[in-house]
């Protein structure tokens, strides 16, 4: 008994010390993984399904952002083009001034407005403010009709781009003064297309962070627009302070 | 009962022997400890030894049985990795940018995930000759053919939202480097007339394009010496250039994401059928399909006839020869199958120049009544000049050096011209590329062969395919899965118009 009781014991040591054994050599199939390396574990074997539920997700931002910048023909039909645009200026979260008015309106944080601009059925745009909205190329169709657009401000718009800049001749006659600061989309092949607004006389561009030698552009743009007062803050134009404190260097040109 | 439960334990076993090795070893380790103390004892491991090895023999055998049942690409040859497989839907011949994008709208029209599939031929996968990489890689909507207007307009909606259509899951958003920058077209006093008409189609169609007398032209670009110039048009929207290589492999990307399959060969031959058809006029006419395609593996003997039940002829300018495979053009004259496909290689120089005194960031496209281009290349001072040479003067396509001659009698002096600034230059290097040039009326060939059931035709744009491709690659797709176009409406551009000798010409003004 006594010695069926230690052949017991040796064998449950040695069990034991191959158990750590195992462990050592095998010690993912032994101990039980950490929840969310098992998941993404398990994840990597669904793949098609995880690419198909992120397709999703990315279709759904995209019909989103579609329905933000969709053309309101229906306010249009029944308001006029003045009070459509105001509308999809104020439920983008933008501002906008009438022509000849002081008054701004503005939508608050959380998106709300006041209705009084739609006492001003028949006053045009003057200057619009869409900064930090998610106004985009197809949204533009709702600022079309304004030819007497003097201002328009787009800082740090996401999705404004070089189609975007490109679709701006719209406004080629009137529009003097243009804000594309902190657009991450901007490059240089959509700054050439900012050509055609021969009356532009205030330009933005700081801190474009699509364009690559930002001096140069300055430059070029300078040339292409020589009637322009062009603001090019936030980039960094010395190679050697590159490294360093990295100090801004502020721009202000005119010619 | 005991049947039955004879039956049971029988399956069990049965189940446990068609197991694979993952499940078993599986097996073990939920009963990790228990196994251990069996670990001990010295005859079970031998016996378990045996079993596995069996197990592995079984499985191996299983899985050998199943390669060879017909319908799998097994064979008992060992082959080369890289051979295409023995059948497939659809071979796209030509692996250019509008060959990838006819595989990418192909896969994106499938109704179901594999409902097609489509392999690509590219005998080239270096693109060292292809016409897509190295054109000029500009998009204009100033054509005056409306077909020609809806393909580029669809075709910038494209590119504007490529990363929609292009975008892989994980990998980086494809930047097109898209250049928005009009082209400028200069007219001389004869051809107004033609631009003015061009220019109210292009506006009917929906372009962005306004027209400039001479003195507004001056305005404008101060640098444009404006004498002989008695109209110009210039596109406000939709036009540049882009990187042509970067859309080449925008798609490809996407398609091979998508489960096209490329290979790397060449299409030798054709395996087809021929029935002999009475047309109503009487006439005999030899209608053939074609059933399988020969791709000859690259530098060696090997190749593989891949059955299919659809071909696409992409091959650019090589696509008249391919069709020759077919015997068209070989045939008695005046027959249908007499007429060849009227594409071939045309060879076209494109120069780089360096000017440090040249116009600045919003040169245009610029394309003079002489048929001198050029245009901006970078922001150093850097510019792309080149001009097609007259039919009598075509150079030889058999390789593709550049004639620099060809830059001092013909293109300087035209460009020295019509920008002063130009006079003072250097050229700095040049490449020669193909057209697949349509000598009948430069446009391009889309639909089905009337002889050839079977082969479908993308070919001959002359310049403009690639900058027509996104367009041309979705008309296609609906044509082979859908019957017909649905979005743009290529029907003037099918064959009958070659076989009716009825010439669908651009009204050009170079």
């Amino acid at each position: 008994m006594a010695a069926s009781l230690a052949s017991l014991h040796r064998c449950c040591q040695r069990s034991a010390l191959l158990l750590v054994a195992r462990r050592q050599a095998f010690s993912s199939s032994s101990s039980p993984l950490p929840l969310h390396k098992r998941l993404l574990l398990s994840l990597t074997q669904r793949f098609y399904d995880v690419e198909m539920v992120l397709g999703w997700r990315f279709q759904r931002t995209r019909n989103k952002l579609r329905k933000k910048n969709a053309y309101y023909s229906y306010t249009e039909k029944y308001y006029g083009p003045n009070i459509a645009s105001a509308y999809y200026i104020l439920s983008l979260r933008g501002g906008f001034r009438y022509f000849g008015q002081s008054e701004w309106f503005h939508a608050d944080q959380r998106g709300k407005f006041s209705w009084d601009f739609l006492n001003y059925k028949d006053l045009p745009l003057e200057e619009v403010d869409m900064s930090y909205t998610v106004i985009n190329y197809t949204g533009l169709v709702n600022l079309e009709k304004h030819r007497s657009l003097r201002t328009l401000k787009l800082k740090g718009c996401p999705e404004v781009d070089d189609w975007f800049l490109a679709r701006l001749h719209i406004f080629q006659d009137s529009l003097e003064e243009l804000d594309i600061s902190h657009c991450p989309r901007i490059t240089t092949g959509g700054l050439a297309a900012l050509r055609n607004l021969k009356g532009l006389k205030r330009l933005n561009v700081s801190s474009l962070s699509g364009i690559s030698n930002p001096g140069l552009v300055v430059i070029l743009l300078e040339e292409m627009l020589p009637h322009c007062l062009i603001t090019a803050t936030g980039y960094n134009y010395n190679m050697w302070q590159a490294e360093g404190e990295g100090k801004e260097e502020q721009r202000q040109r005119q010619r | 009962m005991t049947a039955w439960r004879w039956l049971h334990v029988k399956v069990r076993a049965a189940g446990g022997l068609l197991t694979s090795r993952g499940l078993r070893h599986g097996h073990t380790r939920l009963n990790g400890p228990l196994m251990l103390c069996q670990n001990l004892s010295t005859a079970r491991p031998l016996r378990n030894d045996f079993f596995k090895d069996l197990e592995a023999q079984l499985a191996a055998m299983r899985r050998k049985a199943a390669e060879a049942l017909p319908g799998s690409s097994w064979s008992p040859v060992k082959h080369h990795s890289n051979l295409p497989p023995e059948r497939t839907d659809i071979v796209i011949v030509g692996g250019g940018v509008v060959g990838w994008s006819i595989a990418y709208w192909l896969k994106q029209k499938e109704l179901i995930r594999g409902g097609v599939q489509v392999l690509v031929v590219e005998k080239d996968p270096t693109y060292s000759q292809a016409s897509t990489v190295l054109s000029a890689g500009g998009i204009r909507q100033q054509f005056s053919l409306p077909e020609n207007i809806h393909l580029s307009l669809a075709s910038a909606d494209f590119m504007r939202n490529i990363n929609e259509h292009l975008g892989v899951l994980d990998e980086d958003p494809v930047d097109l480097q898209f250049n928005q920058s009009g082209y400028l077209f200069l007219a001389s006093e004869e051809v107004a007339h033609i631009m003015e008409e061009n220019y109210s189609t292009q506006r009917y169609a929906g372009a962005k394009v306004s027209l400039f007398s001479p003195t507004q032209l001056k305005e404008r670009f101060p640098w444009i010496n404006t004498e002989g110039v008695a109209l110009a048009s210039y596109g406000l929207e939709n036009e540049g250039w882009f990187d042509p290589w970067t859309l080449l492999n925008a798609f490809k990307r996407k398609a091979l994401s998508m489960g096209v399959i490329q290979c790397c060969g060449e299409v030798t031959n054709f395996r087809y059928t021929t029935n002999v058809v009475t047309a109503t006029d009487g006439e005999q006419l030899d209608m053939s399909r074609i059933k399988s395609v020969r791709v000859q593996m690259p530098n060696s003997l090997e190749y593989q006839p891949v059955e299919c039940a659809i071909v696409v002829n992409a091959a650019g300018a090589f696509s008249g020869k391919l069709a020759e495979m077919l015997g068209i053009g070989l045939g008695p004259k005046n027959s249908m199958k007499g007429i060849p496909v009227p594409v071939e290689p045309r060879k076209r120089y494109v120069f780089v120049v360096h000017c440090p005194d040249g116009p600045g960031l919003d040169t245009p496209f610029l394309i003079d009544y002489s048929g001198v281009y050029c245009r901006r290349e970078g922001l150093g001072g850097n510019y792309i000049a080149g001009a097609s040479p007259e039919e009598a003067e075509e150079p030889d396509t058999s390789n593709l050096e550049v004639d620099y001659q060809f830059f001092e009698d013909k293109v300087w002096p035209a460009l020295a011209h019509r920008v002063p600034a130009f006079e003072k230059l250097k050229v700095t290097s040049a490449w020669a590329g193909f057209y697949d040039y349509n000598t009948f009326d430069q446009n391009g060939i889309i639909g089905v062969h009337p002889l050839i059931n079977n082969m479908y035709f993308a070919t001959g744009f002359s310049g403009h395919g690639l900058q027509h491709s996104p367009a041309v690659g979705r008309a296609l797709a609906e044509l082979i899965l859908e019957g017909n176009f649905k979005t743009v409406d290529l029907s003037n551009f099918s064959f009958r118009r070659i076989l009716a000798q009825e010439p669908v010409l651009e009204r050009n003004i170079v």
